[in-house]
């Protein structure tokens, strides 16, 4: 069967292949034929027919000046696009390799046409355009897509790590670097000190996020992810500003005249960009959750907000010279919280799939360019300069991981084990930053420009290519699985079960983490910030029941067709069989275990994950719902077997039931769940009173925990008084392979009311409560919480 | 955290209670801490509703099954030292504690013996001491989607407990069920890091 695949994803390929590359030779001659024409500036298309009276009205003509550089850039970006379609037709191919592999190919790939097609590639990248346009959605989506819980639990050591490492790096491999250059031999001796920083700061821009996708597998650690993310996060930010205060030290144009007094005015315009930035974001995102509380009847204008404040705040804090990407990291990390409870299920929707598209095609671009770059003649090839470049790299990497953790270790509850050293070592893969800075510097002030950028690309090529293949089965090496041999039945059952009763546990466990400081700013913000910055109650309106109301015989209809009918319980009842011993043969055995691997639920992984390059439905989020709907019948047929329930005087306080669920908004539900936010943490929500059941759907590779989609009204009810609620959050953790989709919860039917009215009126003590469970009650609850929203059952991505 | 030692005080029983299950100060303070926050009236005890809270459980096949193991013996409430006892299954094994053990004292929760004795307990809910066929059937329903047919599982389950029994009882005692997982680590699939 992988066969099949793979000869329908070679054949596909080629397919995709061809045609591209017809279109780019096309382009090319097309190019070549017009090439007299190519001096005209576009709009002397329209002079020249008029220039030339005797000149007939052509039928026909061709003008591909005019188009050439959007016509290209969209080419290049299609290009990339079909082959990360390929890439992921062969399901086991993102397992191997990380996508930069691919987008590097493909970018070698167009170089290599370019270079030899002999055609002028139109002027894309230059400084202005790489960091007003190119790098701003590229931060946006890094800072936005970031687990904010599991990042300020480790803000000090992800600070301590990125910060000190980016600094220890970026110095540690200018100075050796300078001394390498000292030694004539390499015939390097014009490049000074500040040169050899600069590169230094340059090339230590990691991007390890990159290779995420390829271990997550190996069940590594939360506090891994974080610091990995965390550190591709603020990675960017600190070298860029390394990077331009270098360069405003080398445009001071003596070196000598460098006096401790710049240096230290160095260091402190360091942190004052980088905390100045931080600053502006942080203004820009409330500012921005602030308005987007008052967008309920223009959601269009949505996505629209949250992406122009966004690029203000870059761009604000550019014109500062402060550090744009440190403000549009903040501002992303500000906002989202906010703005997610604000907007609208499809605003959201909207702009999570915009952010991925941008930053997909500023980094598909940049790639290109790098392969461009990589196939021309603008290199200048340095032996020494080179290898030594490569070698330094690893090693100051090495040691800055080992030193920096060694000592963050001595403050941590849990510390890093060497294991998770090493990870965070070897991930250090270059990307598209370093690139970026070292093809923008100028050429004026860098007469060895092109020694830079070719260490560059070496350097990127060989940590995407060598480490990025290596390091899932290095991972996977040092996970130390004892178990090869193929296990029986009996042991994949209880193995299974093993992990699922550890993740429960893990589950009740909880997060551990400093509570003081987070129950502290949870309280501000309870009490301050979502009074300002989130929505109050949401009408109602009448498409938006109507919508819920479908969505509901959707899952009506789910239910009848008999996902978990009442005969799959019969089997609890029947009397014991005989049991023959039959031997089973081997193909038995073969096709029970895959029954078992197919269809065994998922063991919910509470490690996050997340896929830089793309947005994965959920496909498995089919479990959830069925483990639900069994739960509920579960109770329901306890219920009807009378086990319990003095179900006695109907409860006057009963707040009145709908017979139809009456679905508030969203927002209402999504707040509602933020409100239950910290139960995704803890468990539970001090105060959260109504019953909510909202489930939470989770965009695969997201790491947000989103949506909210449908509420299942699940409720116990009290002794009249209080209503007990029965408050989920269903907190996957982000997944990619091994996919949680959107968990949508699934909606009571009608029915269920029907059957339950008799035992509607019951009141219960707490204890019988929790001993039979739940009911479905569509509860009406007053103010700003608790409605039950529903959600799409079937949300089509 | 030097500020949270003056809390272990309020911790009813706490030396009791770090005895039996051999958890640091630090952890049991934690522990109390998450005990606190899932108590959400302060009634001193859980009951089952505090523990259906945790959204995660609902989604997890053997959700139930594991809030009931919280509730040994048929009670509806668990103080703080039955929850410890409970969560000091999952404690890691320190390899050091296996070779110093005083013979005469009880068991460490966290051995492999009880860790197994805390697994077996969610497949025989009867408490007979036997996971019967019916038991490990119904198991298995609640870990495998709704695609497999009965007839499937049900052979399934006979191999299951086919592979087991020795005895041919048709069941499978906790020293069966031993036996068949001597290969595998539970030493490691049952212990969470944090529970140190």
């Amino acid at each position: 069967m992988g066969l099949a695949i793979h000869m329908a994803f070679s054949s596909w390929n080629w397919l995709l292949w061809l045609m591209v590359l017809a279109c780019s030779e096309a382009s090319s001659y097309v190019n070549e034929s017009s090439n007299s024409t190519a001096q005209q500036a576009p709009d002397a298309r329209f002079a020249a027919s008029s220039s030339d009276p005797d000149e007939r009205i052509s039928v026909f003509e061709l003008d591909y000046d005019y188009v050439q550089i959007p016509y290209e850039v969209t080419l290049w970006i299609l290009l990339a696009s079909l082959a990360k379609i390929g890439f992921h037709l062969y399901h086991k191919l993102p397992h191997l390799m990380p996508e930069s592999c691919l987008l590097l190919i493909v970018g070698a790939l167009v170089g290599g046409i370019i270079f030899g097609t002999h055609h002028k590639s139109p002027p894309v990248m230059d400084s202005s355009i790489y960091f007003l346009y190119l790098l701003p959605p590229i931060v946006l989506e890094s800072g936005y897509f970031m687990p904010t819980r599991p990042f300020f639990e480790n803000i000090g050591s992800i600070l301590w790590w990125a910060g000190l490492g980016a600094l220890i790096n970026a110095f540690g491999i200018g100075l050796s670097l300078y001394f390498i250059c000292q030694i004539k031999a390499f015939g390097l001796g014009d490049i000074n000190l500040l040169q050899n920083l600069l590169f230094g700061s340059l090339i230590s821009a990691v991007d390890p996020v990159a290779v995420l996708a390829v271990f997550e597998e190996a069940r590594v650690n939360e506090q891994l992810y974080m610091m990995i993310f965390g550190e591709a996060l603020l990675n960017d930010g600190i070298s860029v500003v390394l990077y331009n205060i270098l360069i405003a030290f080398t445009k001071m144009h003596k070196f000598e005249d460098i006096e401790p007094v710049d240096i230290l005015a160095g260091c402190a315009r360091f942190v004052i960009v980088g905390c100045g930035g931080v600053f502006f974001g942080i203004i820009f995102g409330f500012i921005s959750a602030f308005i987007t509380r008052f967008t309920q009847n223009i959601s269009a204008i949505e996505p629209l907000i949250v992406f122009m404040f966004s690029y203000l705040s870059y761009l604000a804090a550019e014109t500062l010279y402060l550090s744009g990407i440190l403000a549009i990291t903040a501002c992303a990390v500000t906002m989202k919280k906010y703005v997610e409870e604000n907007v609208s299920q499809t605003s959201y929707t909207t702009i999570k799939y915009f952010m991925k598209m941008l930053s997909s095609v500023s980094e598909t671009l940049i790639f290109i360019f790098m392969g461009v770059s990589t196939i021309g003649k603008n290199h200048e090839w340095n032996w020494a300069f080179i290898c030594f470049t490569l070698v330094f790299c690893q090693i100051w990497r090495a040691i800055s991981v080992f030193t920096l953790f060694y000592v963050s270790n001595q403050f941590r509850t849990f510390p890093f084990s060497i294991k998770d050293q090493f990870i965070i070592f070897y991930s250090g893969v270059r990307g598209a930053g370093s690139f970026s800075l070292a093809f923008l510097l100028p050429l004026s002030l860098f007469p060895r420009k092109k020694l830079f950028v070719t260490a560059t690309l070496v350097v990127t090529y060989f940590t995407v290519f060598f480490q990025g293949i290596t390091i899932g089965p290095l991972v996977r090496y040092l996970d130390v699985r004892k178990t090869n041999k193929k296990e029986s039945i009996n042991e994949e059952l209880h193995i299974r079960l093993m992990d699922h009763l550890k993740a429960g546990i893990e589950d009740v466990c909880g997060q551990w983490s400093h509570y003081q400081v987070r129950d502290k700013f949870k309280k501000f913000d309870h009490r301050y910030l979502r009074k300002i910055l989130i929505r109050r109650n949401l009408p109602k309106s009448s498409i938006v029941s109507l919508y819920k109301k479908l969505e509901m015989k959707q899952a009506i209809e789910m239910v009848e067709t008999g996902i978990l009918t009442s005969a799959a319980f019969s089997t609890l009842y029947q009397p014991e069989r005989i049991q023959g011993t039959k031997r089973l043969s081997p193909e038995d055995v073969e096709s029970m275990r895959d029954i078992l691997t197919r269809n065994m639920y998922q063991v919910r992984q509470r490690t996050l994950s997340y896929n830089k390059y793309s947005l994965k439905p959920q496909t498995s989020e089919k479990q959830a719902k069925e483990i639900l709907i069994r739960r509920q019948n579960t109770l329901r047929e306890s219920m009807r077997k009378g086990q319990s329930l003095p179900w006695g005087k109907p409860t006057g306080t009963k707040n009145f039931r709908y017979l139809s669920f009456p679905y508030s908004n969203p927002q209402s539900a999504r707040r509602e769940a933020r409100a239950a936010e910290p139960t995704d943490d803890d468990g539970i929500h001090p105060g959260f009173q109504p019953l909510m059941f909202s489930a939470h759907s989770r965009a695969g590779s997201l790491q947000e925990r989103r949506q909210t989609q449908a509420m299942i009204p699940m409720k116990s009810l009290h002794r009249g008084e209080k209503a007990l609620s029965f408050s989920y959050r269903s907190n996957t953790s982000w997944e990619d392979h091994a996919g949680w989709g959107r968990r949508d919860a699934i909606r009571p039917k009608p029915l269920f009311y029907a059957v339950d009215e008799e035992y509607e009126s019951g009141e219960q003590t707490e204890e019988e409560i929790s001993a039979t469970g739940t009911r479905w009650i569509a509860e009406h609850r007053r103010s700003r919480e608790h409605y039950k929203s529903h959600s799409p059952l079937l949300h089509r991505k | 955290m030097g500020s949270r030692s003056s809390h272990a005080a309020l911790i009813p029983d706490v030396d009791h209670i770090r005895r039996e299950t051999g958890f640091s100060q630090a952890s049991l303070l934690r522990l109390y801490h998450r005990f606190q926050a899932l108590d959400r009236e302060e009634k001193g005890y859980l009951s089952r509703l505090d523990l259906q809270q945790i959204g995660a459980l609902a989604v997890n096949p053997l959700g139930d099954r594991i809030i009931d193991s919280f509730f040994p013996n048929g009670s509806q409430r668990v103080d703080f030292a039955g929850f410890a006892r409970v969560l000091a299954h999952f404690r890691p094994v320190d390899e050091e504690d296996a070779t110093i053990r005083d013979p005469k004292q009880p068991e460490p929760l966290n051995s492999r013996m009880n860790k197994l004795r805390f697994a077996f307990q969610l497949y025989d809910l009867d408490r007979d001491g036997k996971i019967s066929r019916n038991e490990m059937l119904q198991v298995l329903r609640l870990m495998v989607g709704v695609q497999v047919t009965d007839e499937q599982l049900e052979s399934i389950t006979d191999r299951t407990v086919q592979e087991a029994d020795e005895d041919g009882d048709g069941a499978v005692s906790f020293m069966e069920f031993t036996k068949s997982l001597e290969k595998m680590n539970i030493e490691q699939k049952m212990s969470i890091r944090i529970l140190k």
